[in-house]
């Protein structure tokens, strides 16, 4: 008969941080429902306090101070509690912290605070962390739809404003059929091996591949597809055309917060799919990865699209969207040097390097441009920064800052992300790659500095409000950014202890 | 081999058998006095042609949303509560998260009046 696992088989211990977070949502549902409407500053904080709890059990577990659960499996090896899961867990939820932030005071003045934001973030938090879990094909699935659905509700947020109503419909009909793409290449993988499990995956694939049987044509499709989905949601160039409209329509807070928290999971889920579970998926012996080629090609048209087309864009968000295409193209090109065989973990190293970098550098540049905005949802065409330095001399020098980030400029964090990138980039002989990383790096660089240019020596009526949330948002990702940036230890010491690997 | 499949095929030859019977029966002993409107495919039901875009009240998706929710919730609980006892504890507090996370979203829908009609 079917043996009947014990309580403690589960290993609730081990996926703590995401665990706290989940229930913390669930209860402050409920709660928030006694709130009145006008003091939801409560709920914020409860939030915020959630967040902050989970993070710190993140970091503990990190440092490796506290030892929560027993070894790394839990949820009947469904869920993998290692060093990726910790580096990822602190980066999305830095990223939550700020998009609370971020947005208290942007939902009181245009009306919209309801204590839903908050949760449907804290939910989408827990997916973001539970794809960095994820050690079955299943569960990437289902956290992709946890970090997902809030998302497309959230961009809907402004109701009845028509560009946010377009932006949710066009974000969630997409969306729905990135999630049957993914779910089709799952099934397919299933197919061929006989399971969901990433590690044994990983073990049937070589037997798939080592025996030449037709079953590899399946896994081919399947990986195809599977890319397709998690390339919609990390919006790499085949799939990235619904960004720009709905990152424009998206009330500004959210995209703040979804343009990273997307990219993490995204990303992160990458990593495991194809780090962990298709490593083994080798055609000719000595070859790299089968789906190495791929990746890197569409991280080549990602980077050149992304860059290119953001020049001639005249909104910042739009810009800032195009950006968000650009980036995902170079943290493409460590995902697909984890296809060399012996660099899965230093490409997982710079993809999570990069990510933790990104996110205080694109949140804060998002904030910047709430704080710019207008209650009608105007104010965010690139016209609108001329003057600003000399109004808020701090604002400016802290949208400098996230700018220079973006552009790969030494002392911030983005070029320390970009370091990690191109160096496993070439240990993997993704030459090519990286020269077009560092090409279109060039070009990003008129645009980002445009925007320096304006605010710093164009005269213009460049105005923004900057109330205490807000202000602490932008000051904790600038410093973020700089401090990453002038002490890039950090970063690689965090992240120096990832491993993907297991199995023979 | 074939063989074991003889039980349904009369099944099938019955059926249909059976059905042709009643329908002619009823020809030959009924009256027959056909209207527009007896011989649409549903007597009483729905029209089954007609303007794809026509206009429902947005309520009855809430309420057919809501249906599959608990319509699920039931799916879920009747095969646990067969081996309930089998599970033991273990069944107990996993089928208890569920029902938590059930309740939750039943207490928010309820609060924020979500089974109100009007």
């Amino acid at each position: 008969m079917f043996e009947v696992p014990s309580l403690s088989d589960l290993n609730v211990g081990a996926t703590l941080p995401v665990t706290l977070l989940a229930l913390g949502a669930c209860v402050l549902l409920v709660v928030d429902l006694f709130i009145p409407r006008e003091r939801k500053s409560i709920t914020a904080w409860l939030t915020a306090i959630g967040i902050g709890v989970s993070l710190v059990f993140s970091l503990l577990s990190l440092s490796g101070a506290v030892e929560f659960g027993s070894g790394e499996l839990a949820f009947s090896d469904m869920y993998r509690a290692d060093r990726l899961t910790d580096t990822i867990n602190v980066a999305a939820l830095i990223t939550a912290l700020l998009g609370v932030m971020v947005a208290y005071d942007y939902l009181e003045r245009t009306r919209l605070q309801r204590g839903e934001y908050y949760i449907l973030l804290m939910f989408s938090a827990a997916g973001a962390m539970l794809m960095g879990a994820a050690n079955d094909l299943v569960i990437v699935f289902i956290a992709l739809e946890l970090l997902s659905i809030p998302l497309y509700i959230l961009s809907g947020f402004r109701r009845p404003q028509e560009a946010s109503e377009e932006s949710a419909m066009k974000y969630f009909l997409l969306g729905a059929f990135a999630s049957g793409f993914l779910i089709y290449g799952i099934a397919l993988i299933y197919g061929a091996t006989g399971t969901t499990n990433l590690p044994e995956v990983w073990d049937a694939v070589a037997g798939v591949v080592a025996e030449d049987s037709a079953a590899k044509f399946l896994v081919m499709i399947g990986a195809g597809l599977v890319l397709a989905g998690l390339g919609f949601k990390v919006a790499a160039v085949p799939f990235h055309m619904w960004t720009p409209d709905v990152y424009q329509g998206a009330p500004t807070p959210v995209v703040a917060y979804m343009s990273v928290a997307a990219k993490i999971g995204g990303f992160a889920a990458l990593v495991r799919v194809f780090g962990m579970g298709l490593s083994t998926f080798v055609l000719e012996s000595g070859a790299p990865a089968a789906w190495q080629d791929t990746i890197w090609l569409v991280a080549v048209l990602t980077m050149l699209l992304g860059n290119v087309v953001a020049i001639v864009q005249s909104d910042l968000k739009r810009l800032l969207a195009y950006s968000t295409i650009a980036h995902a193209g170079y943290i493409l090109i460590a995902v697909a040097a984890a296809g060399t065989a012996g660099l899965e973990d230093t490409a997982a190293q710079a993809v999570v390097i990069y990510l933790i970098a990104y996110a205080f550098t694109n949140a804060g540049a998002f904030a910047v441009i709430t704080a710019m905005e207008k209650d009608d949802a105007s104010n965010t065409s690139l016209d609108a920064l001329r003057g600003l330095a000399s109004r808020c001399p701090w604002l400016a020098a802290a949208m400098a800052v996230f700018m220079l980030s973006l552009t790969g400029i030494p002392l911030t964090a983005g070029f320390v992300g970009k370091w990690f990138v191109f160096k496993v980039a070439l240990q993997a002989d993704l030459v090519a790659a990286a020269v077009v990383g560092v090409l279109t790096s060039a070009v990003s660089a008129y645009y980002y500095l445009r925007v320096v240019w304006m605010m710093y020596f164009e005269e213009g009526e460049g105005d923004a409000a900057t109330p205490p949330a807000l202000a602490w948002a932008i000051g904790v990702a600038a410093v973020g950014t700089l401090v990453l940036g002038a002490l890039p230890y950090l970063l690689s010491d965090m992240a120096r202890e990832i491993t993907l690997a297991f199995g023979g | 081999m074939l063989s074991e499949y003889a039980p349904i095929a009369a099944l099938l030859v019955i059926s249909v058998g059976m059905g042709i019977l009643i329908l002619f029966i009823s020809r030959i002993f009924g009256p027959f006095r056909p209207t527009a409107r007896k011989l649409a495919p549903y007597e009483s039901g729905m029209e089954p042609f007609g303007p794809a875009i026509r206009r429902i009240p947005v309520k009855f998706y809430r309420v057919a949303v809501l249906f599959i929710l608990f319509d699920i919730e039931v799916i879920f609980f009747l095969p646990w509560a067969v081996v309930f006892r089998d599970l033991g504890s273990y069944g107990l507090v996993t089928m208890g998260v569920f029902f938590f996370v059930l309740t939750v979203g039943f207490i928010y829908e309820w609060k924020v009046g979500g089974l109100e009609w009007e």
